[in-house]
């Protein structure tokens, strides 16, 4: 029987072989290596500045390429749509009396369903890429960009090349392989034509470029009398010396290596080995390239080299796969592909898989903010077509402090029949998911806001305010007094702006960016009021609106006027952690003599690490504070809370809560810590519900009895 | 350079680098090589041989005499049939261990895509430091079909485990022949 394609993220996440495989390939490890004695941050800018300037100028760049290919006795031919390319092919398929094809891995043709169109006139279309053969016989489409039937067992594998073979085999992976050359060889020698893709186009030479491991393009171009290539207009590049820096990026982000095995540059027909001289095709597709390339914000993503780094390093895909994440390109950057080349409608679903973690931003070799750009995805299907109302409800509530803060105060009574220790860990009928693997942490019945009064002030020259953000305010208000009291020892007189609301973060991860650029104006005007030195703020996705995004998000909305004030508090913004490490450096926190070490592995917050770019000055501070720090695998790696995510997928986000535990425990510290209350939500919740002994705290906790 | 040229090639799956001062020893470890893969006139059992620099110090005839099934006219048909198939290559490059070909000639790509072991014969003098000098030194107005060739054939399609040789050869064998095309280094 044939393997099925999950069709939801329940199915995906059942058969979950991906993960394993990932795994084992240790992916991050196996390419930091190939990047070795490599400027990966100035290459990166290389590849996005000439693809940057290639979709700035597309029409003169295709004119360029069409030119000199055709002078070298290449036919070129833009297609425009989809249908326009399909029907060259099969319109040179009827001249040449073409009956068999064999084609090597290109994903422009997925993109078309070329496969499916050339059926229909009773061509036969072979796919020789040993992945791309494995999905045709399973009549599946491609997992991953780069392995595309990477979602399939050696098991399910050997089943298809019995079925396909009519004898039984089994499944060592080695004899597999060798079965499919068996099996293929033949047909490069019967095919009439050969197609290819073309990872790179040379515009000043006419130049097309297929890299590759197997072999399989070597033959398809060599062997048929009939050679084309479907060429997105994304992949062109100026000249030759630009092919270089692709060449340099996209083995070593896609597979680890230096090199792939073969490199060919077919620059003119050649003769065949009949003598006759090749017909050579270049079909450059546009699909909506020209049109991206119009958008100011998704032009970047023309940038892309189709490596898929962002698919092996997402959290998110590991579980779930391309079939569920992702249309015909998959992941992250297939997200944002599909919206272009299929509709923005289509991308809907698959967009709400991301949780923003950014990791594949931090990878691309293109330089393109991927995170970023679903997240603008997300912002147009809110715009087009509204938030679903439950949700925009809370939303709107979020951002009305006075009924906010009401309920949540009413909260606090009314979660009372569930709570033990903090925790709830159980809730009735159909909330029962919620705290299936993790416990909730529950409402304090006193707000940091009314503690804050209790705390009396030393006067200092140094004033710092303090922005607690929903979190520290009402669920964690002990760990609000631990961050005043330590700044306190280090000689900081703390201020509390008691208008202050929600950062925003959640209407911008939403997609609501109005609502979030309305919270950046509220809190600006009341954190600026004392004129303090700095803005301290303990939860890293605060964080990141106050340091990063609240002056991009008043621009997005044009509401220019406060950007001046947005970025002096970006100026002056601290983490909790940040400002610490400052004070100990400049020796007006000192810790105490002889304070007992004890063990400690820090997760790095996704908004701490990734949008704020602090990992060494949480480490630095906890270090001072008496913590021996050992790294857990993967420490920067998404916990899956995410905010709105971990209710809106949950089951995604249980899993990768999981694997995070694992990590934990495999460090045998006693404490984990990071400095995100929405992280320590899920890790203590985890950690409570598995009966761990490691506990998950604040910074601000830890080290609140370490300084002088 | 040829050092780091041998660690980085043969690093890059089921590749060997051997080298050799003069013509003669390579020649003579290529009619070794031959033997020993007991080359005869049996499809699966050819060698082909692509025309390149090399060839102008051999007596074509008598290697075929002394090889049946060796070919120095190499087609679809023998290369096919081709346990072994010898070819010339321009340049190596040390940071990858990979070589440039110059494919116009189909029978270059023939002798070297088809086979089980491909048998790289390449000048030590050629070989730079790295991608960039391919990028300098060969240029696709002169060449209008190159190939850049690292490693044998291989996969990872199934399950991300490496498998060699699937629709190329399963083994590269690159010599490295100081006293061909100028001074040795």
């Amino acid at each position: 029987m044939k393997p099925q394609m999950p069709k939801n993220i329940n199915e995906a996440l059942q058969s979950n072989s991906l993960a394993g495989i990932l795994d084992r390939w240790d992916y991050p490890a196996t390419r930091a290596k190939a990047f070795e004695g490599i400027d990966f941050q100035a290459l990166r800018r290389k590849i996005a500045t000439v693809k940057s300037g290639v979709a700035s100028n597309f029409d003169a760049v295709v004119e360029t390429f069409t030119k000199n290919a055709q002078a070298n006795g290449i036919k070129v031919f833009r297609a425009n749509s989809p249908k326009e390319a399909k029907d060259y092919i099969a319109a040179l398929c009827k001249e040449k009396g073409v009956k068999k094809i064999v084609k090597s891995k290109s994903m422009a043709t997925e993109e078309i369903h070329l496969n499916h169109h050339l059926d229909q006139f009773g061509i036969e279309s072979n796919e020789t890429d040993l992945g791309e053969w494995i999905c045709q016989l399973a009549h599946h489409t491609p997992s991953h960009m780069v392995l595309p039937a990477i979602h399939l067992s050696k098991e399910e594998i050997s089943d298809l090349f019995s079925e396909e073979t009519k004898k039984p085999l089994d499944s060592d992976i080695q004899k597999l392989v060798k079965v499919a050359r068996e099996q293929i060889r033949e047909r490069f020698f019967e095919a009439d034509l050969g197609i290819s893709g073309g990872n790179i186009a040379i515009a000043d030479t006419g130049t097309i470029v297929i890299t590759e491991n197997e072999g399989n393009g070597r033959l398809a171009t060599t062997l048929p009398n009939v050679h084309l290539a479907l060429v997105g207009i994304e992949k062109l590049v100026p000249t030759f010396e630009d092919a270089e820096h692709v060449l340099k990026a996209l083995p070593r982000s896609a597979t680890g290596q230096l090199s792939t095995t073969y490199n060919s540059f077919i620059s003119a027909p050649t003769r065949n080995a009949d003598g006759s001289m090749k017909e050579v095709h270049v079909v450059l597709l546009d699909n909506n390239r020209t049109k991206m390339a119009a958008d100011p914000k998704f032009k970047e993503a023309l940038q892309c080299i189709r490596c898929a780094a962002c698919l092996n390093v997402c959290p998110v895909f590991r579980l779930v796969s391309g079939h569920v994440f992702g249309d015909i390109y998959t992941g992250g950057i297939g997200t944002i592909l599909t919206a272009w080349f299929t509709e923005l409608k289509s991308a809907e679903k698959i967009q709400g898989l991301c949780i923003g973690c950014g990791k594949c931003t931090e990878i691309c070799p293109g330089n393109i903010d991927i995170a970023g750009l679903i997240l603008e995805i997300r912002h147009r299907i809110a715009k087009k077509e509204g938030l679903p109302f439950v949700y925009k409800g809370a939303l709107q509530v979020i951002n009305n402090r006075k009924l906010f803060h009401s309920l949540l105060r009413a909260g606090s009574i009314a979660q009372k029949p569930f709570v033990k220790d903090g925790f709830i860990r159980h809730l009735p009928f159909f909330l029962s998911g919620f705290t299936e693997h993790r416990s909730l942490p529950t409402v304090a019945p006193v707000a940091f806001r009314d503690l804050f009064k209790t705390i009396k002030q030393p006067k200092s020259e140094t004033k710092a305010a303090f922005f607690a953000g929903c979190a520290l305010d009402f669920v964690y208000p002990e760990t609000g007094k631990n961050i005043i009291k330590v700044l306190n020892q280090g000689g900081v007189e703390v201020v509390f702006p008691e208008e202050q609301s929600c950062c925003g973060i959640p209407h911008w991860g939403s997609g609501s960016f109005d609502m979030a650029a309305q919270s950046a104006a509220h809190n600006l005007k009341t954190l600026l009021e004392d004129d303090p030195d700095y803005v301290v703020v303990g939860c890293a996705s605060c964080a990141t609106a106050l340091k990063k995004e609240w002056a991009e998000i008043l621009k997005e909305q044009g509401m220019e006027a406060l950007i001046p004030q947005a970025n002096k508090v970006a100026q002056r913004a601290y983490m909790f952690t940040e400002l610490v490490n400052k004070l100990v450096e400049e020796k007006k926190l000192t810790p105490k003599e002889g304070i007992d070490i004890h063990t400690l592995t820090y997760h790095d917050s996704c908004h701490a690490k990734r949008h704020c770019g602090l990992s060494t000055e949480p480490r630095a501070a906890l270090s001072a504070a008496g913590y021996a720090i050992t790294d857990m695998k993967e420490c920067d790696v998404c916990c899956g809370m995410g905010g709105a995510y971990t209710i809106k997928q949950s089951d995604v986000s249980m899993q990768m809560l999981k694997r995070k535990l694992e990590n934990i425990n495999n460090t045998g510290a006693e404490f984990v810590s990071a400095e995100c209350p929405g992280c320590l939500i899920q890790l203590g919740g985890g950690l409570d519900k598995a009966g761990s002994t490691i506990k998950a705290m604040h910074p601000a906790d830890l080290m609140v009895d370490k300084f002088q | 350079m040829f050092e780091l040229f041998k660690t980085r090639a043969e690093a890059s799956g089921n590749t060997e680098v051997k080298r050799f001062s003069t013509t003669g020893e390579a020649l003579g470890f290529i009619e070794d090589f031959l033997k020993e893969e007991n080359i005869h006139d049996a499809p699966g059992s050819y060698a082909v041989w692509a025309d390149g620099p090399l060839l102008e110090q051999v007596d074509k005839q008598a290697m075929v005499q002394k090889f049946p099934g060796l070919s120095f006219e190499v087609t679809e048909e023998n290369a096919k049939g081709a346990r072994v198939g010898i070819s010339q290559l321009k340049m190596g490059i040390a940071e990858t261990g990979g070589m440039a070909q110059d494919s116009e000639d189909v029978t270059q790509r023939l002798a070297s895509a088809l086979c089980w072991i491909h048998v790289a014969i390449l000048p030590t003098t050629k070989i730079f430091p790295d991608l960039g000098d391919f990028f300098k030194r060969m240029h696709p107005r002169e060449y209008k079909f190159m190939t850049l060739i690292t490693g044998a054939s291989k996969t990872a399609d199934i399950e991300r485990v490496l498998a060699v040789g699937v629709h190329g050869p399963e083994k590269l064998m690159i010599l490295c022949v100081d006293d061909l095309e100028g001074e040795q280094q």
